[in-house]
């Protein structure tokens, strides 16, 4: 497929998304959201789960061009079915005009889209709607001051996983979004990056010619959470993928091929780079931890198809 | 057109009629056979909608919601542990201004869980934002789903509405229901306009916003309350409409013997047919006693009530529901809708009766008669709500223990 994003030039100019909302200095999160907006265009509708994003549009003022629709927690996904069937019925009696015919993206944090959205989410995807589904995952409940969520990896601090003598973070392995996802046979899945815009926007590309789920999970850096200053943020995103800890990759139909492999740099680079896993490091360095860590990575792409 | 079907058809056979175009789902007894008949009914190209399964209800309503907005004729239907499942989305669903239609066929609240009706579901969602309208019979059921989207999508109003049948004893009970003519059904409900025109690119809209000033708040709330509000007037040009064309006539209450009556028994839903069958009984033996019913819930029409009973000697008020640590859900809203009467009768008492289904016998109206007619001395009112239970209940609940292993059990 030829693509019209071949370098970062090639990033619309046309912004959909305008500045101006309540959503913290350099998150991740809203940087990946304008930019998907830019690639989708005006005529998209964006249905938010509860999340830090549905702090952008507050009454009376909204950052969107285009519609807006807040929800709930726990099932964006399944409104998004109502908006889309309710367009297809009004396109089919011509009471909308075909060109006027809305792309529907949901937008929801890694709390709900893993938690409690994922069984409306699971619904979606067994139904074929036609949809983008955006995750920006900021690996805890960033909304709601930085609780720990089912997204947050090993070891991390959180605010109910505060570090002790005998706890080291988060004990528990970060939920698979991508596979989950996979089991269900959609016909695109991607994990994406801040730092990786290109590969982003010919991923959302990549996945337009499909019709039936297009879904995707966001390496999204928060500074506050994860305890970086606000112009970090596109570094350590940098540092997730060339550590491994972020595979950049797809499946389409199924069939899963990685769009970044080179050469890995050690994690603790990346772990260095943020207060929640400062633990790791002070007073005294945890090596068997971050053995273990750098040790799933490792493991994970040791079964990579080279 | 008479025909005899049960209540769950005569829900899917209005909303056949009112040309419901999409349907979100989900099954749950007693309310399933609505569904089934729906969606056979798009399958065999009959209907010109869609139909579809949700993972919940509490994604089918949010899916019913967003449809509405869009702009489709939205019409979903529930029970019970259902409608409580979806009830963060009746929340919102009215604070969107979306006018669906959603029949609650009503069934009882676990735990215990039981199959058979009483209120507690419905009545839960009564400060949602959501219209209620209660029916008595098979045929209330269809005409009150047609009225209810004409209600619904009145600019005045824009509310989502529940239609509230019971469970068994309408859902399933087979009655002779007068069909009206589809031709007549649609120039009695025209084509669904949203008010802001359709959803599309041309007309881009923020829905659902988050508003964080407390002013903005309090002003979206009022206006919900408002709305509600007006539908009591619209209600009453609805019916007007409603009768010229098809006949029937409906009010926000419907009285039974009321005018001569003394005592007064105040009930909603399918057992008022029980106690208009018990009026009866007790008018033959020279007993002064009517009923009144009522059947708008949400808002609550507290002025006609306060007319129907202005005078009486005593009123009881039935409670199919039970709000565990108060008592009967509806008797604090009826007597307070009496206290500023100057005709407000001398006593009002609180009965709570047919919970899970639970018939209610003569005995039991007899019982709430003789309350009724000795409660003006202090010593006699009661001031917790009476429930109603028979020594035939108490008999065949010990007969369970027993077999329980509960041994024998004796009652207080
Ligand atoms: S808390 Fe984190 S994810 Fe949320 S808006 Fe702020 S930076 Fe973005």
């Amino acid at each position: 497929m030829e693509t019209r994003f071949r370098t970062l030039k090639d990033i619309p100019l046309e912004e959909e998304l305008v500045p101006g909302t309540m959503i913290c200095a350099g998150c991740g999160g809203a940087l990946l959201v304008r930019i998907f907006e830019k690639v989708l265009g005006s005529n998209v509708i964006t249905v938010n789960a509860a999340g830090c994003m549905t702090m952008l549009s507050v009454f009376p003022f909204t950052p969107f061009k285009s519609s807006w629709f807040y929800v709930a927690m726990a099932s964006a996904p399944a409104a998004a079915q109502g908006v889309r069937d309710a367009l297809d019925i009004l396109i089919k009696k011509n009471k909308i005009d075909s060109k006027d015919n809305l792309k529907v993206l949901v937008l929801t944090g890694d709390g709900a889209a893993s938690g409690i959205g994922l069984q409306s989410t699971s619904a979606a995807i067994q139904r074929g709607l036609d949809f983008y589904y955006l995750v920006y995952d900021n690996e805890a409940f960033s909304n709601t001051g930085f609780q720990a969520s089912e997204s947050s990896p090993f070891a991390s601090a959180t605010k109910t996983t505060s570090p002790t003598e005998t706890h080291e973070g988060v004990m528990s392995q970060k939920k698979d979004l991508f596979e989950i996802w996979r089991a269900h046979k959609p016909p695109y899945v991607a994990t994406i990056s801040p730092a990786f815009i290109k590969d982003m926007m010919q991923k959302i590309e990549r996945s337009s010619q499909f019709k039936g789920p297009k879904l995707f999970i966001a390496n999204s850096p928060c500074p506050p959470g994860w305890g970086i200053e606000s112009d970090q943020v596109i570094r350590v995103a940098n540092l997730a993928v060339e550590t491994g800890i972020w595979p950049l990759k797809e499946a389409i139909n199924g069939e899963v091929r990685h769009t970044w492999m080179q050469k890995r740099r050690p994690v603790e680079e990346y772990l260095k780079t943020q207060e929640r896993f400062e633990h790791l490091f002070k007073p005294t360095r945890n090596d068997e931890i971050i053995n273990q860590l750098q040790k799933r990575v490792d493991d994970y792409w040791s079964s990579v198809k080279k | 057109m008479k025909q005899l079907i049960t209540g769950n058809a005569a829900v899917a056979t209005a909303v056949k009629l009112c040309n419901v175009e999409y349907i979100p789902a989900y099954p749950i007894t007693p309310q399933t056979e609505i569904i089934e008949l729906l969606s056979r009914w798009i399958n065999e190209e009959k209907m010109d909608a869609k139909f579809v399964t949700y993972d919940s209800e509490h994604s089918m309503i949010s899916a019913a919601g967003a449809a509405s907005l869009v702009g489709a004729r939205t019409f979903t239907a529930s029970s019970s542990q259902g409608l409580l499942y979806a009830f963060e989305m009746l929340y919102n669903v009215s604070g969107w201004r979306a006018p669906i239609v959603l029949a609650n066929v009503s069934r009882a609240v676990a735990s215990p869980i039981t199959l058979e009706p009483d209120h507690n579901d419905v009545l839960a969602a009564r400060d949602s934002g959501f219209l209620q309208i209660h029916a008595e019979t098979c045929q209330e059921v269809l005409d009150s789903v047609i009225m209810a989207y004409k209600i619904s999508e009145d600019n005045r109003v824009r509310l989502p509405v529940i239609v509230n049948l019971d469970g068994f004893y309408l859902s399933y009970t087979r009655e002779p229901v007068d069909i009206p003519a589809q031709e007549l059904v649609s120039q009695f409900l025209p084509e669904y306009k949203p008010v802001f025109g359709y959803l599309d690119g041309q007309n881009p809209i923020s829905m659902g916003v988050t508003v964080l000033s407390s002013n903005a708040y309090s002003y979206f709330k009022y206006q919900l309350h408002l709305a509600s509000l007006n539908a009591l007037n619209v209600h009453e040009e609805i019916s007007q409409q409603f009768e010229k064309l098809f006949g029937r006539k409906y009010g926000l209450v419907d009285e039974y013997m009321l005018d001569d009556a003394d005592y007064v028994i105040v009930m909603t839903n399918s057992f008022a047919t029980m106690g208009k069958a018990a009026i009866n009984r007790l008018r033959g033996e020279g007993k002064k006693v009517g009923l009144l019913r009522i059947r708008m819930i949400r808002p609550f029409p507290k002025k006609i009530i306060a007319e129907k009973l202005a005078g009486k000697k005593a009123v009881g008020v039935i409670d199919q529901n039970i709000s565990v640590g108060s008592g009967g859900i509806l008797y604090p809203e009826i007597t307070s809708a009496l206290y500023h009467s100057n005709e407000r009768p001398k006593s009002i008492i609180s009965f709570i009766g047919g919970l899970g289904g639970k018939k209610i016998s003569i005995s039991e109206f007899r019982h709430i008669l003789s309350t009724l007619e000795t409660s003006f001395h202090v010593d006699k009112f009661p001031v917790q709500s009476v429930m109603l239970f028979t020594e035939d209940d108490w008999g065949s609940v010990k007969e369970m223990l027993k077999i329980a292993g509960k041994g024998e059990v004796s009652g207080n």
